[in-house]
């Protein structure tokens, strides 16, 4: 089997067995399980690995700052610096922070994401034209999906909270705004599957990124697109009893988990690929959550130029000075008409 | 302590020796204290409380003229839990949208157990469930569900013209 189908049927494979265990196991007596204790050793799981890696993270010293290229950093007075060159290169905290914000809330840099191919050429019709272009289709799949998960994520509160607060309230509302079917179909949900449906598509047709990429890469997708459907199912086609899961999932925020009966197993089988996306997240590349916090080239001033940032692990270097050198080798240097700064 | 890197050429320089200690610790765990608090924020309320989830009243006049055992919705209580809204929007789109004379499930629904009922929410469903605060809203209060049937339909008082 070549190296894209292994890594794509692994992936695939581990969440189609993920969503058979969770099916199966619900069914039998483990709904407590399912129900209560996966999920509190998945909330655990998430907060421990999360410390474990932002500890193992801020041992790491960071001394150097990176002035970035695409912007002109602080310099003589009169080279003009407009408000890109600022924000991409920041000499203040103020600048740093709206570089942060852009990276964080905006994806900046995935915006600035080049693509290089080789094109058809009317001018060479035998050969081909190699062309570097802005390619924001990554930015934009990018965007859509983790602003849809956020609203997903945020729209869940309405279980988890009682009375439900108006924002989520509201939020719902603006999110089912267009009435259509009933239930009320929600954007985010339909606009998360889809831009995780291009994200794959991305990964499985461009060839150089086929090649590049792992079980790890495709797992999490996998993952997040099984919650998403799953979760669409059961809201429009597969209707479990709501207020069953409310009452579920009240239990298991206020500490007094119950299981109550009849929640068909669509529930437990989204729920456990919820409970596995929360473990799974400290121990791989979903990091990149509080990761984008940590990246060396964003978050520091690029002030090199003005202060003195010193190696934390420099250690005592032996050197010759020039004097030292030339008492070493001064007869020598004389003889063959080398210039001393000392005759003798 | 005198670890070197290596090459093919052998040893050549000491490795870093890094101090042990937390670069910018107060910004990371800051941040961290701040996410995880945010993350508590929206439970802190109700923890440790029970909170009960609401009960479906059935002391309606009608119902209660009923005896014990044909209490009985028009299809099973598990499924109707699940699913009355689509059997709602599919009985107002027959009747409403799509209803054409003599179009055979327009008007009227037909049970499993071959029953025929007017397809009607004021009519059928309130005519039993005529306590719509204690039936209906308070579980769609409880998930938070703002369903629109109430933007026509009368709930109390007069009632629609019996069809036919």
């Amino acid at each position: 089997m070549d190296f894209f189908k292994r890594h794509f049927l692994v992936a695939l494979a581990a969440v189609l067995g993920l969503v058979a265990v969770a099916y199966v196991g619900s069914q039998t007596k483990l709904q407590i399980l399912f129900g209560v204790a996966v999920p509190y050793l998945a909330a655990l799981i998430f907060v421990e690995g999360l410390v474990y890696r932002l500890i193992v993270w801020a041992r790491s010293p960071v001394p150097f700052r990176i002035p970035t290229t695409a912007g002109q950093n602080r310099t003589l007075p009169w080279i003009k610096r407009s408000l890109d060159d600022k924000l991409d290169n920041p000499d203040t905290f103020k600048y740093l922070l709206g570089r942060m914000a852009l990276e964080v809330l905006a994806f900046r840099s995935l915006f600035r994401n080049l693509r290089t191919e080789l094109r058809k050429d009317p001018d060479n019709p035998e050969g081909a034209r190699l062309i570097h272009w802005s390619y924001k289709w990554l930015w934009l799949g990018a965007i859509a999906f983790h602003y849809a998960f956020l609203v997903v994520l945020l729209r869940h509160l309405r279980f988890f909270t009682e009375p439900v607060p108006m924002p989520i309230q509201l939020m719902e509302h603006a999110d089912g705004f267009f009435q259509f079917f009933v239930p009320a179909v929600y954007l985010s949900g339909i606009v998360m599957v889809v831009a995780l449906f291009y994200l794959l598509a991305r990964r499985i047709t461009n060839p150089s990124l086929r090649y590049i990429s792992l079980a790890a890469d495709y797992f999490p997708l996998f993952l997040i697109l099984g919650i998403g459907i799953s979760g669409i199912l059961m809201r429009y086609v597969y209707k479990v009893d709501i207020v069953a899961v409310k009452q579920l999932a009240l239990g298991l925020v206020t500490l007094h988990p119950v299981v109550p009966p009849g929640i068909a197993p669509i529930f437990y089988v989204h729920l456990f690929l919820v409970c596995v996306l929360f473990a799974y997240f400290p121990f791989s590349k979903l990091m990149h959550a509080p990761g984008v916090f940590f990246s060396p080239s964003r978050n520091m001033v690029a002030n090199n130029r003005w202060v003195l940032h010193v190696n934390p692990w420099n250690y005592p270097v032996k050197f010759t000075p020039y004097l030292q050198y030339e008492d070493k080798f001064r007869e020598a240097m004389i003889e063959a008409d080398i210039p001393v700064e000392k005759e003798s | 302590m005198d670890e070197k890197y290596k090459n093919e050429f052998g040893a050549f320089a000491p490795r870093p020796q890094v101090e042990k200690k937390f670069y910018n610790g107060k910004y990371i765990f800051a941040g961290l204290i701040v996410f995880l608090a945010m993350v508590a924020l929206p439970f802190l309320p109700n923890v440790g409380k029970t909170i009960p989830p609401p009960v479906r009243q059935l002391d309606t006049p009608v119902i209660q003229k009923i005896a014990e055992k044909d209490r009985q919705c028009i299809m099973p209580t598990e499924w109707m839990r699940a699913n009355h809204m689509q059997m709602l929007i599919d009985w107002r789109d027959n009747v409403v949208r799509t209803n054409e004379k003599g179009a055979p499930n327009g008007r009227y629904f037909k049970a499993p157990d071959g029953q025929k009922f007017l397809a009607s929410l004021t009519n059928t469903c309130m005519e039993c469930h005529s306590n719509k605060e204690k039936f209906c809203d308070q579980c769609h209060n409880y998930v938070a569900v703002a369903p629109n049937c109430w933007g026509c339909h009368l709930t109390e008082g007069k009632k629609l013209a019996e069809a036919k």
